[in-house]
């Protein structure tokens, strides 16, 4: 019998990044999920969350709660996204009428590394990636989600695969939604911190569970024409032998 | 943007420019980061530590008007006297006429954050009183005529040699070489002088215990000792949320605090002061005095959402863990309270519409949260502190129609995947220079490349291929 999962895709990687969540459909399939994407989704709110604009998060919250709450099982490729659903969603929705469909909502929607390891009992997903790869803990998966052993342990059992763990992996990249915009100088310098410890772990590639933090590091190891390159944990685990990795 | 704005967005700046700086920051909090966590791993079970101490402090806020009378009565009973000081103004008046009325001249003073709130030493100097920082780093500092860097460390942006030239340049006389032992030789040398000529004695409180009407007073260097036994007048001049009921609390919070603060067992003097010299006793100051400062502390109590926030045990755990305090230093925030807990607190103490940027100027990665020993979720403080200014109209216009028209465009889907296109098609036509807001992006980054096809246009034709 095959189960059925519905894919949370965030605007910014419907937009952006399509092809992390392509990959992370992938590789569900072969791990025998069914997909589901419900169309009408957007964003899950939290750029106005963040912004401290809650009236505004709290309608697209609210919708995107009507969106997927008939789901048994959400997927999403980002850790923020799943936090924010998770955690800060009961405090955004308290006392209107979709509380307790927020909070039940929150224990179906799984970050996908989480999903594979914690739901799925995968920790093998077929996978072959003949690179030295490092890792970056994205804030909102460690902290939140607490979510640090699972994106190893897929790491660890993908085929030619060599693991490093860099220094300081658990330090925030400095993206933080606008603040990288309205700071930039202060997000800047804390993504120097990040690309230095990446580029000091001697890795081909930097993986992380969330497209965000990725793109602000990828922004910066190009700005530096630095020759490692920077891929989700999806795009990783949906390459299989046979298929080659530029 | 406003001059407060700009003026942080400067400083920042400046310190990010600054290599050498950073690099000095980043050995220091390494340093302190692995003897904290040592400190902690000292603990069969720090989570549990954490939420003892989280219990005490939280007990001791919500019933701080009991707890206040009680530690006032048990003072007064040893002979102390309590002093109310509704803000700044009275508290320094208070100290200053003290001084005064009993003919002081020169006053010494252990390290408290509190008389940095209230610019005590400045007051007190204007007035003519010689006033001497006697915690090594805060005299470092005061020579330096700069507000402390770090809540607990407060020359940590100062290395060796910078700190040879300061002493060299102020107190010659003292130096008599510039390794680490004799730099503070030659400090200790000034500061006894200092020491015993002083009539006044001022320290800080890291606790009121409310059961006894003592202070504890956690130090490392024995200047506390010193400033509260010699002088013949004591002062303490604290904050109002310091209290905690029991003394055995202290068996639990002392321990969390140095651990968390320095990695420490316990801190080198942890003291138990409760009054005026009594009379079976040889030594000790004739007067004692404790004047409880509120200065906004009160108007926080009554926020039950934001209350937790006068739990700080001001340890300074979150300013090390923060990776903004960390780039941009604590004299950036210009505040007497630097880094995640300055930034959540400072609004709430001292305005919104004057210190809301602190609460934006962080990337909510929650490490603060994390470390906090008493375990107030700084993160959550910054957030419900932007919803408060956006909820009172403090943000820019300009944000407030682009959130409008960023929840217009997220309640249809059919709109989002429109603009969606076409915000790409700007970004590919026209590049990032002209596209706010890219533009600061593009300073520091490279943009992503922007894909052809979004995932619902992707997903849709690979259904199709399915079907086929």
């Amino acid at each position: 019998m095959t189960k059925l999962v519905t894919l949370f895709v965030p605007c910014f990687v419907d937009q952006l990044t399509p092809q992390v969540a392509m990959d992370m459909a992938a590789v569900l399939q072969r791990v025998g999920y069914d997909l589901h994407y419900p169309e009408e989704q957007t964003c899950c709110g939290q750029p106005a969350f963040n912004a401290g604009f809650w009236g505004e998060a709290r309608q697209v919250a609210e919708r995107f709660v009507r969106v997927f709450r008939s789901a048994e099982m959400v997927v999403c490729p980002s850790g923020s996204c799943t936090a924010l659903v998770r955690h800060s969603y009961p405090e955004l929705l308290a006392k209107t009428a979709m509380q307790d469909d927020a909070l039940d909502l929150g224990k179906r929607v799984f970050e996908f590394s989480e999903f594979l390891v914690d739901v799925a009992g995968v920790t093998d997903v077929g996978a072959c990636f003949p690179r030295s790869v490092t890792y970056h803990d994205s804030c909102h998966l460690l902290r939140e989600l607490h979510i640090k052993e699972q994106p190893r342990k897929l790491l660890r059992n993908v085929r030619g695969l060599n693991f490093i763990e860099m220094n300081a992996s658990e330090e925030c990249c400095g993206f933080g939604g606008v603040f990288s915009v309205k700071f930039p100088e202060i997000s800047g310098a804390m993504g120097d911190v990040k690309a230095d410890n990446i580029v000091a772990s001697g890795a081909e590639y930097i993986t992380a569970c969330d497209p965000s933090c990725l793109m602000q590091i990828d922004g910066i190891l190009r700005r530096r024409e630095a020759p490692i390159r920077t891929i989700h944990l999806s795009s990783i685990l949906a390459n299989t032998e046979g298929s080659t990795v530029s | 943007m406003s001059d407060a704005v700009q003026q942080f967005h400067d400083r920042a700046q400046a310190k990010v420019d600054d290599v050498s700086h950073r690099k000095k920051i980043r050995w220091a909090i390494d340093t302190y980061e692995k003897a904290v966590l040592r400190g902690r791993a000292r603990f069969a079970d720090w989570e549990a530590a954490r939420q003892r101490c989280y219990e005490i402090r939280w007990e001791a806020i919500n019933h701080l008007d009991r707890y206040l009378e009680q530690f006032e009565e048990n003072v007064s009973k040893r002979g102390g006297k309590v002093f109310w000081a509704a803000d700044a103004e009275q508290a320094c008046t208070y100290v200053a006429k003290l001084a005064e009325a009993r003919g002081v001249k020169s006053i010494v003073k252990s390290k408290s954050m509190v008389c940095e709130e209230i610019h005590l030493n400045s007051v007190l100097e204007s007035k003519g009183f010689k006033v001497w920082e006697t915690d090594l780093g805060e005299y470092i500092v005061q020579l330096r005529k700069e507000p402390p860097y770090h809540i607990v460390t407060p020359a940590m942006h100062l290395s060796r040699a910078d700190i040879a030239e300061l002493f060299r340049k102020e107190i010659p006389e003292d130096v008599k070489g510039e390794t680490h032992e004799e730099l503070v030789a030659a400090a200790r040398r000034a500061l006894r002088r200092a020491f015993f000529s002083a009539e006044m004695g001022i320290s800080g409180a890291n606790f009121l215990v409310a059961e006894t009407g003592m202070i504890a007073l956690s130090t490392n260097e024995g200047n506390g000792r010193l400033c509260t036994s010699i002088p013949r007048i004591h002062v303490v001049v604290t904050g109002i949320e310091k209290i905690i009921a029991r003394t055995q609390d202290l068996a639990v919070l002392w321990p969390v605090l140095a651990a968390a603060g320095t990695g420490q067992n316990l801190t080198a003097y942890s003291t138990l002061i409760g009054g005026p010299r009594s009379n079976r006793e040889i030594d000790g100051p004739e007067e004692f005095h404790v004047v409880l400062l509120d200065n906004g502390r009160s108007k926080l109590l009554a926020d039950t959402e934001q209350r937790d926030l006068l739990q700080c045990i001001r340890c300074g755990a979150c300013l090390n863990a923060c990776p903004v305090y960390r780039n941009i230093g604590g004299h950036a925030y210009a505040t007497t309270y630097q880094g995640p807990i300055g930034s959540a607190l400072t609004p709430n103490l001292r305005g919104l519409a004057e210190f809301q940027h602190l609460s934006y100027a962080s990337s909510l990665c929650g490490n603060c949260s994390s470390v906090c020993p008493v375990k107030i979720d700084i993160a959550e403080h910054l957030l419900q502190n932007r919803r408060n200014a956006v909820n009172q109209g403090q943000r820019p216009r300009a944000e407030e129609i682009g959130m409008r028209l960023w929840r217009w465009t997220m309640m249809d889907e059919r709109r989002f995947a429109i603009i969606g296109t076409m915000a790409k098609i700007v970004v590919r036509t026209f590049g990032a220079l002209a596209t706010y807001p890219l533009k600061p992006w593009s300073r520091k980054r490279e943009l992503p490349e922007m894909p052809k096809a979004s995932f619902r246009q992707m997903w849709r034709k690979h259904g199709r291929q399915q079907q086929r």
